[in-house]
């Protein structure tokens, strides 16, 4: 293979596996933006993986001819349900019931990866099947290209022969920095992240904004795990398959500097590390683990720049990981 | 913003903090909550198995106390939560969200088995141990105490860099298998395994004896220092308020580096326990997930190392029990992961009918003004 054609591979290779990334990371934007930081993002990403297979499973078991487009909305549905549910568990009992954020993001972190691996190993079992699921039908349609681009040689390859997933975490991505730049609902979000009271004081429903960002926060980041069990792995689920991109995405929030439009090539940049290490011939297998060592070490440099810096618009949000109470003090 | 002036009803519900609660009522709310989550949890499991269940009870039993070999298991599983719970608290206690003891014990791990294996064989076996037990320390308060540092003096957010430190310690111990063992199967032996150099002695014929007498006393020796010691109160204070702290002479940067750099040492003892007293070998999960699930811990147990004794039990039984409920009845093992995730949900959440009161509106109320 020549140099070029290995580079454009390693580039669609990078797209690939950055997507789930930039779906955590975006919906972990969102939802620290509003001042919560959910560590329960890599819980949530195994259930919206989890979900999409329950509901494409459900489909394709009790209906004798499964129509490809409904498999894609239907899985589609039940992750965004399932990843949405989790999270407002995190809304309430963070909000609602002023729990402390990093143990409850643990905790449900500890349960969506349980929950995930539950059902993935014994989800046959309660249907009389055996061996591993496998959703060819589902998996295929959120494989399909786009037609036409997809063959425009190697630049459709590279850039057109995703499925639409690939396309979906951008515009996610785009319209989120859109939205927190430009429109009223961002600027009052930011607030909330920023100083709750002094939002609270200017009339702004602050319980409310935080439910809202995270639960479409998680919702998004659950698009995540879908991706990877529908598209990457062909509607296969494998136990722990995901690994530990949540917190890869959690790091890429950082890594981005709490901006979604940055999280798409960070997150592409962190996907090539994640997979670069294949990609580059002769390697020891030490360097291979330093290169996957790297994602981390970069992201702590640039905490530690940023804090040093104290540049106003590269901070975390102020308020981040505090309960708000409006009658305290 | 057309509503401002619409004359507003009392809301439906109000809530105001409480002051504090007597202590008898505090566990009462509490063992009713945990009580609630262990119904929902039975529920579910019946749900799932339909099984009968007291029979899902009896198994989860029999799975933690079923024979002796199984109690000291279960003894030996809470020995390491519990000591790493104890190690995070003095950190947690200040306010400090070290998210990273994981990556903190892998590390004191790492220096240990580093030791057993390049001067395993030159020193006899209780010098090793004890140099091991420096050389995790060490290591453990250097993986701390980086980002305790960056807090200290750019207020570097410390949540996520020990986040972020646990999968450098990872990756690390990773490369150092590679390293070690050169057919590249990733898989490091037991150490020493042959002349047991390095690996702590078995006491009255029990293997885990020494390790759980470890964790005893330094349960005894945390709660000592907390509450009666100058640092401990210093702990609390900057946990409370960093301004009043500095009001009154503290100096918060200080205690700040100093109380993560105890934190992280006493991360390393439990690497060091486990590497010297349990594993004899490591791989990059070897924690297992305790350093999170020590957090946990450290929180509902509210800081004190007493009650952290019977949490870590408790979790430590429920995730044992669901193993064996799984296997039982050919289950997958993530039960355990399942129900250990609610319960902690369930005290969690629980702090809120401590904390706080609800207040409902009281109906007819304006009509009686009138």
């Amino acid at each position: 293979m020549d140099i070029f054609a290995k580079i454009m591979a390693f580039i669609a290779a990078a797209i690939v596996q950055g997507t789930p990334l930039l779906f955590g990371a975006t919906g972990e934007i969102i939802t620290e933006k509003s001042g919560n930081l959910n560590l329960g993002i890599p819980g949530i990403m195994y259930i919206g993986g989890i979900s999409g297979i329950i509901g494409g499973y459900l489909y394709e078991h009790f209906c004798a001819d499964p129509i490809p487009i409904l498999c894609v909305v239907i899985s589609l549905l039940a992750s965004i349900l399932g990843s949405a549910f989790i999270a407002f568990i995190y809304s309430f009992l963070t909000i609602t019931l002023k729990a402390n954020q990093n143990v409850v993001g643990l905790a449900l972190t500890t349960l969506g990866v349980g929950l995930g691996n539950f059902y993935g190993g014994s989800l046959l079992k309660f249907f009389g099947e055996t061996g591993s699921i496998s959703l060819y039908i589902t998996g295929n349609a959120y494989k399909t290209k786009i037609p036409y681009l997809s063959e425009l040689g190697i630049v459709g390859e590279t850039f057109f022969s995703f499925g639409f997933l690939v396309y979906l975490a951008i515009i996610i991505a785009v319209l989120a920095q859109r939205f927190l730049d430009n429109t009223r609902h961002g600027l009052n979000l930011r607030a909330i992240g920023e100083n709750p009271a002094t939002a609270d004081a200017a009339g702004i429903n602050v319980s409310l904004y935080k439910y809202v960002a995270t639960c479409v926060g998680g919702a998004i980041a659950g698009l995540g795990g879908l991706y990877f069990v529908m598209d990457y792995t062909t509607g296969a689920w494998t136990n722990n398959g995901f690994g530990d991109r949540g917190w890869l995405a959690i790091a890429i929030v950082i890594f981005a500097l709490w901006r979604p439009k940055s999280a798409i090539l960070s997150s592409y940049i962190f996907g090539g590390l994640y997979i670069a290490s294949v990609f580059i011939s002769g390697l020891s297998g030490s360097t291979k683990e330093l290169i996957k060592m790297l994602p981390y070490l970069v992201t702590i440099i640039v905490l530690v720049f940023t804090s040093s810096r104290k540049k106003r618009e590269h901070q975390p949000p102020a308020a981040l990981g505090q309960s708000y109470f409006r009658e305290e003090r | 913003m057309k509503n401002n002036y619409k004359a507003h009803k009392e809301p439906l519900v109000y809530i105001t903090k409480r002051g504090e609660m007597p202590r008898a009522k505090q566990m009462l709310i509490k063992s009713i909550v945990i009580l609630i989550g262990i119904v929902f949890c039975a529920g579910l499991t019946i749900l799932l198995t339909n099984e009968n269940p007291l029979k899902v009870f009896k198994a989860m039993f029999m799975g933690s106390f079923g024979s002796p070999r199984k109690i000291w298991n279960l003894l030996q599983a809470s020995a390491i939560l519990l000591g790493i719970s104890l190690a995070v608290t003095p950190a947690f206690k200040m306010r400090f969200w070290n998210t990273g003891a994981e990556g903190q014990v892998l590390i004191g791990m790492l220096a240990s088995i580093a030791c057993m294996i390049y001067i395993g064989d030159a020193l006899p076996s209780w010098l090793l141990i004890i140099i091991s037990l420096f050389a995790s320390i060490v290591a453990g308060s250097v993986w701390a105490g980086i980002p305790g540092f960056f807090k200290a003096i750019w207020n570097t957010n410390e949540t996520l860099f020990t986040l972020m430190m646990n999968y450098v310690a990872a990756q690390l111990v990773s490369l150092l298998i590679m390293y070690w063992v050169p057919s590249g199967s990733m898989v490091l032996g037991l150490v020493n395994s042959n002349s047991q150099n390095g690996w702590f002695p078995t006491i009255l014929g029990q293997k885990y004896l020494l390790n759980i007498l470890i964790v005893a006393f330094l349960t005894a020796a945390i709660y000592i220092y907390l509450k009666k010691s100058k640092q401990g109160y210093e702990i609390a204070v900057v946990g409370e308020s960093e301004n009043t702290a500095r009001y009154i002479g503290i100096n918060v940067k200080k205690v700040i580096i100093r109380t993560v750099i105890i934190s992280g040492a006493l991360c390393g003892v439990m690497g060091w326990i486990l590497a010297a007293g349990t594993d004899h070998s490591i791989n990059s999960s070897a924690v297992g997930g305790n350093g999170f699930t020590a957090i946990m811990v450290s929180w509902m147990s509210k800081f004190n190392p007493i009650t952290m004794i019977f949490s870590s039990i408790l979790v430590c039984f429920l995730q044992k029990g669901a193993n064996e409920i799984a296997s039982n009845l050919g289950l997958n093992s993530s039960v355990g992961e399942v129900l250990t995730g609610i319960i902690i949900l369930f005290i969690v959440s629980s702090e809120f009918f401590v904390n706080y009161q609800i207040h409902f509106r009281k109906k007819n109320r304006k009509e009686k003004a009138e």
